[in-house]
């Protein structure tokens, strides 16, 4: 007998394409990086940028399917699709940011770009996994490029810094994911979701101490990854430190990965033991808004701000968490918002940054509304819909976790959540009042010589307006994309016809 | 593999892991530390996981240990001396340990938790039930493996490489001779 | 193995109804220490002679002919001597780990012996990953010579040592991507199996195959030698710079040990390739007695392999050596890449033709042949052109 039981594998090309133009993209700019200078990386960018948006036309293509492929290591389904569309979004704002950015920067174009490519495919991987090893793997490729890219400056001791920082903490609290994984396929004998999934909800399993223990080891591996409190000591150094494309792409890509393979795993798999793991996420949701808003009030660089609002954000978002399954669609929903706000926010702090010297402080600010009052008020609207004032996506993100929450009882963590904004609410009003009340800060370079940092900019201030002021297609997406996760898996998950 | 056997590697594979964290010559350590993977690696062949044992002494203690060395020698790290933290902190860290320990053993003390010996099918272990295992259920984690490596090697070129328009010594020496 | 140890249980020889397995670990033990008393060290031993003997006629010199006839004695009074040298350990030297990192050599030097296959039955064990085990325990020497280098606290040992470290970490890549074709080709790891895959004629051997597995060949045995620290690879012990790398700091018995290793392994590498690409002991089937096959097999095997060590000490007396960069660069940028084609090359062609191309065989071994005869003519062509004088007698 052959042990190669080649029929078991389901291969199904289509749902992997999407992976597949990514990772032949990475590979294709290193080639044609080698003889690019590093001042004269637009090219390698524009291309990076095209062979996203083919992986994006692909993925749309997996809307609608269902089921698992390879053997149980690929989901297909709305809700990987859903987030591995939004990371290729995250990943083109990156690279239009990035395409002035890196060569003023002289950051070499070949490795930053396949980097990044490198990097969406991981995170592209922990939306699509199927299986526990998938998502490590997926984790593993997110967060290895991304500490490179975090040092890519090296002229930069601050860049460095980041680097080293980020990767020790990193590599430490991967350790914690992948002991949690051994430890659930200790306690379940299965690596693949689905199964697992179905051993948890037959009720067997009941306390099983080796299964409690994996998924506590697996929440601090997440905690870290989507830097909730206490696991989120690295971000602001690292966020600070990072080449500002790099910052944006780990305060959306990295969270939105990791928030992927997290609700998947927890909110999907996990489901039937929630009692075990939602008052964990309840303390820690809790500590990450107020740790996150409360340290923020007091920063005066904005990259730092952002990241501590980024933490705040994440506080937010496992608020929804820990309510239950029902807030889910609200969760995918919030993360759509803030991954355009946030972006947009970081590259309105591009477009301040200057050669030499980065003006990054709050106080560089002061008076843009004065000098350049159209970035001035796609910031505005950035910071209002992080603050969550409606109409912006961010207010009704917020409503709709909250309200969720509140259907289900959890007034408690919704009053420190609705406190917690008024708190940041100060922090984001203060850039808005330095904006457009004082005076000083700095000359902006001219924005017409970086046609893409426009781009990016206005896109996103307008996606920012239009998804909070007409929610309901993308709260029905989101809706639809979850319920896929949690009914793709399961004793009804079939495997795809090739 | 008879039981004493087994719980003799065990022993050994723990002493000598212990090994690595207590002595202060990192040489001693790294040494200690090949130990240690040796004997999980004659683990792997007890159990019949030959391929495994073998890679593991290939790769492991034949050539990362190295890499590993060669590090600590570029690095110049050398024995440790003097105090390596308060006594409050060891302490603090010790009862730790002895809490966590104290609760793995409850973890594990049930009766339905111990392990349970199964005889594995016929072949187990060989080569052919590895690739057969590594190209059919676990297809897309081995080629993410490859991927993995790739940017892994791709980045530390990155931080790694001669920056342009540092000295470069051997161009350097061509100028000077 | 298992009839042997069957039959001497039920002999009565260790009393009635002996623990099977304490049988068995004496036998295995009894047998190991007579492969390598009457095997390993007598060959590690002569090969020195033979080795300076073959050096002196290559560079038109006598070489060592006193003891003994023609000098054959020589190995055993350099032994005899060597052992009775003062075995001195520096004081400022790391104690344990220097006296340590000998026997670790000399463990990675015994333990390939245990799946030698000398001939279809002459065999310790015939391991299901025979080939992946002598990998594994060759690999071993790397740390017994980094432990020496490091112990002895000396810079010649240190620098020795870590470029022999450097060197067998880098060339172990090549060298067992190499052995893959041949594992793709058999389907297994196991040497008998290997050597089953193969016919007696040269134009059923591996190395013949096809034209994959005879760079894959020539790459393993270049990378064999520079894992053994050989010339034209001999950086860690470049006597003109390092006195003796990483072993300077040893005398008596544990410099023989490392020196005995080095030897030794001349004859683990011909073993290697021999069992992988030149057909192992196969040998026509001349006759049904079994011990006589045994017999001519193990002939066959040691022709072979003896060939190769030649081989190696005519490489040695005849090139220079390399410098460490173009080592590094010839296997990073060459051999590993080539390695790499080979593999890929070989499983395409596994896929085309699944039971080998015999065909491919006769022309490569047409082709082999060509090509001796090309480089005979040369020889003699420039041996007429500058009237050097031949002498074909081995003894002087």
């Amino acid at each position: 007998m052959s042990p190669f039981n080649l029929a078991a594998i389901n291969f199904v090309w289509l749902p992997i394409l999407p992976l597949v133009v990514v990772t032949v993209a990475a590979m294709a700019v290193l080639l044609a990086g080698v003889r690019v200078d590093d001042s004269e990386s637009e090219g390698l960018g524009l291309l990076t940028l095209a062979s996203l948006a083919v992986a994006f036309v692909f993925t749309l293509g997996i809307l609608g399917q269902y089921g698992v492929a390879f053997a149980g290591a690929i989901s297909v389904d709305s809700f990987s699709a859903f987030f591995e569309l939004v990371i290729l979004i995250a990943a083109m704002f990156t690279v239009m940011m990035s395409l002035d950015y890196a060569a003023e920067n002289r950051i070499p174009g070949a490795e930053y770009y396949s980097l990044l490519l490198f990097s969406v495919l991981g995170m592209m991987l922990m939306a699509a996994a199927g299986d526990l090893i998938v998502i490590f793997l997926g984790l593993e490729t997110m967060s290895i490029t991304v500490y490179v890219l975090a040092g890519i400056m090296r002229r930069n001791a601050k860049s460095n810094e980041a680097a080293i920082k980020y990767f020790l903490l990193g590599a430490f609290s991967t350790g914690f994911l992948l002991y949690g994984i051994a430890l659930v396929y200790g306690a379940t004998g299965t690596i693949k979701l689905g199964p697992i999934h179905d051993a948890l909800a037959s009720g067997a399993m009941g306390s099983n101490p080796l299964l409690l223990a994996g998924i506590g080891m697996m929440v601090i591996g997440f905690g870290f990854k989507v830097a909730a409190v206490p696991f989120h000591m690295w971000a602001p150094d690292v966020y600070e430190g990072a080449p500002t494309p790099v910052t944006a792409f780990m305060a959306v890509g990295v969270k939105l990965a990791a928030f992927a393979a997290f609700i998947r795993v927890f909110m999907v798999d996990f489901a039937s033991v929630g009692a075990h793991w939602q008052t964990v996420l309840w303390v820690i949701a809790a500590l990450t808004m107020t740790g996150g808003n409360l340290i923020a009030v007091v920063q005066t660089n904005i990259k730092r701000m952002l990241a501590y609002s980024a933490i705040a954000h994440a506080g937010y978002l496992l608020l929804g968490m820990a309510a239950g399954v029902r807030s889910g669609p609200a969760i995918l929903y919030y993360l759509l918002g803030y991954t355009f706000t946030n972006l947009g926010a970081f590259s309105v702090v591009i477009a301040l940054e200057r050669r030499g010297e980065a003006g990054n402080q709050i106080s560089d600010f002061r008076g843009l509304a004065a000098r350049q009052p159209l970035l001035a008020g796609a910031m505005a609207i950035f910071l209002l819909s992080l603050t969550g004032v409606p109409p912006m996506a961010g207010f009704v993100g917020k409503f709709y976790i909250f309200s969720e929450a509140l259907h289900q009882g959890y007034v408690g963590l919704v009053i420190i959540a609705v406190l917690n904004s008024v708190v940041s609410a100060y922090y984001y009003f203060y850039v808005l009042v330095a904006m457009y009340m004082q005076e000083g800060g700095v000359e902006v370079e001219r924005l017409s010589a970086r046609p893409a940092l426009v781009a990016a900019v206005g896109l996103a201030a307008l996606a920012t307006i239009l998804i909070g002021v007409y929610p309901q297609p993308y709260i029905a997406s989101a809706a639809n994309a979850f319920h896929s996760a949690s009914g793709a898996e399961g004793s009804h998950s079939a495997a795809l016809e090739p | 593999m008879p039981p004493f056997l087994y719980i003799f590697l065990g022993a050994l594979a723990i002493v000598s892991a212990l090994g690595v964290i207590v002595q202060r010559n990192p040489i001693h350590s790294l040494l200690a530390l090949i130990a240690t993977l040796m004997t999980v690696a004659v683990l792997f062949i007890g159990e019949d996981a030959v391929v495994v044992g073998f890679l593991q002494i290939i790769v492991y203690a034949g050539a990362i240990m190295v890499l590993f060395l060669f590090v600590i020698w570029l690095l110049n790290l050398q024995v440790e001396t003097g105090p390596t933290g308060h006594l409050a902190l060891k302490l603090f860290g010790s009862l730790t340990a002895a809490l966590l320990a104290t609760e793995l053993f409850f973890i594990l003390a049930p009766p339905h938790l111990q392990v349970k010996f199964t005889h594995e099918p016929v072949g187990y272990g060989s080569l052919a039930s590895l690739a057969g295992k590594l190209f059919t259920d676990y297809l897309v984690a081995f080629e993410v493996t490859s991927v993995l490596l790739l940017a892994a090697v791709v980045g530390s070129v990155a931080l790694a490489r001669r920056l342009p328009g540092t000295d470069d010594p051997r161009a350097a020496r061509k100028t000077a001779s | 193995m298992q009839t042997l140890i069957q039959n001497l249980i039920a002999s009565g020889a260790f009393g009635k109804n002996p623990p099977r397995d304490l049988v068995a670990a004496i036998v295995v033990f009894v047998m190991s220490l007579v492969v390598f008393l009457a095997i390993a060290l007598p060959f590690a031993g002569i090969v020195t002679w033979v080795e300076r003997r073959v050096w002196a006629r290559i560079q038109s010199r006598v070489g060592p002919n006193r003891v003994g006839p023609q000098g054959f004695l020589q190995w055993l009074a350099d032994g005899v001597k060597i052992v009775c040298k003062e075995d001195i350990v520096p004081d400022e030297a790391d104690a344990r780990l220097f006296k340590l990192a000998p026997f670790l050599v000399m463990l990675a030097f015994t333990l390939p012996w245990a799946v030698m296959p000398f001939s279809s039955s002459l065999i310790l064990a015939d391991l299901n990953v025979g080939i992946l085990y002598m990998t594994a325990v060759t690999a071993l020497t790397v740390v017994g010579v980094l432990m020496a280098g490091w112990a002895s606290n000396n810079k010649w040992s240190l620098i020795g040592g870590v470029r022999s470290a450097a060197q067998i970490v880098s060339y172990e890549i090549p060298a067992g991507l190499s052995i893959f074709p041949v594992v793709l080709m058999t389907g297994t790891l196991s040497m008998q199996g290997i050597i089953r895959g193969q016919g007696w004629a040269p134009q059923h051997w591996f190395l013949f195959a096809n034209p994959f597995t005879f760079v894959a060949a020539n790459i393993l045995y270049m990378s064999s030698l520079a894992e053994a620290n050989r010339t034209p690879f001999d950086l860690p012990e470049a006597e003109s710079e390092l006195v003796a790398g990483f072993a300077t700091e040893y005398s008596g018995w544990r410099y023989a040990c490392f020196s005995m290793a080095e030897w030794g392994n001349l004859f683990i590498i011909g073993a290697i390739i021999t069992t992988l690409f030149l057909g192992g002991w196969q040998f026509p089937h001349v006759t049904n007695n079994v011990v006589a096959m045994n017999v001519l097999e193990l002939i066959t095997f040691s022709v072979k392999v003896l060939f190769l060590v030649f081989l190696s000490m005519w490489i040695r007396a005849t090139l220079p050596r390399v410098r460490i960069d173009q080592l590094m660069t010839a296997c990073w940028k060459y051999f590993v890449p080539i390695s790499f084609v080979n593999m890929i090359g070989t499983a395409v062609w596994v896929a085309i033709w699944p039971d080998g191309n015999v065909a491919m065989g006769y022309i490569m071994f047409a082709g082999a042949i060509a090509l001796g005869a090309i480089f005979i003519q040369r020889v003699i062509y420039y041996l007429r052109r500058s009237q050097m004088e031949v002498y074909l007698n081995p003894t002087i």
